[in-house]
């Protein structure tokens, strides 16, 4: 432990239990994630496939920047920002495309 | 380890958890509340909350310069984008006709008649 100092301080020295609580909420978004793909199957009207779809896009931004903090990798914070502009887009077409029935008029 | 780095571990660790702790509350919702916008009650505000609070433990974590600047630039794009998909997913669901829970009506009646003719 001692020996590692030309990485980052705190990802080296700080004690198991921050590494712990990161891989617990990872497993426990990935958990929820799975979860909520019984919401898109199931659901019995298209608006809450919708409402899932956008659930698990949230999650999976959730599991970038939880990805990010455990590896100490700055890069995936940017995945997590353009999953969340992606998911945020799809979920404003879907919802147009089921009112008017068609995108680009 | 100085203070200040233990803080920050601390402080990133209470707010995973917190963020953690919303997004299970949320898909806890999705699965068990009867109605889509019920549903869309729990996710919309829970989810939001979670993945806000994991970006502010990113800015925790990285600092506020590089990483840590985006995490603040995801804050408040979910912060504007979330109510507003929230918002266009359970309007086109009561444009489709999705009943709401028995019991539940519309607060003045006409304003549903009145959407119904102009669609």
């Amino acid at each position: 432990m001692e020996t590692q100092t030309e990485v980052n301080p705190m990802a080296s020295e700080f004690p198991a239990l921050l590494a712990t609580v990161l891989d617990a909420a990872l497993i426990i978004a990935s958990a929820v994630t799975l979860l909520a793909a019984y919401r898109v199957i199931r659901g019995p009207t298209v608006p809450d496939r919708v409402v899932a779809l956008d659930t698990i896009g949230t999650n999976v931004v959730a599991i970038a920047i939880l990805f990010a903090l455990t590896t100490d990798t700055g890069l995936f914070i940017t995945v997590g920002l353009v999953l969340a502009i992606i998911g945020f887009i799809s979920t404003i077409t879907v919802a147009r495309f089921i009112t008017e029935g068609d995108i680009i008029q | 380890m100085t203070l200040l780095q233990t803080l920050q571990a601390v402080v990133v660790g209470v707010l995973v958890v917190t963020g953690t702790f919303f997004l299970l509350i949320g898909t806890i919702g999705l699965l068990r509340l009867p109605n889509v916008y019920n549903r869309l009650h729990a996710t919309s505000k829970a989810t939001t909350l979670g993945a806000a609070s994991l970006f502010l433990a990113g800015f925790v974590y990285f600092g506020p310069r590089g990483a840590g600047l985006i995490s603040l630039v995801g804050i408040v794009f979910l912060f504007l984008t979330a109510p507003t998909g929230a918002h266009m997913i359970s309007r086109s669901a009561q444009k489709i006709g999705v009943p709401f829970v028995e019991g539940v009506s519309w607060p003045v009646p006409d304003d549903v008649d009145e959407q119904g003719e102009t669609d």
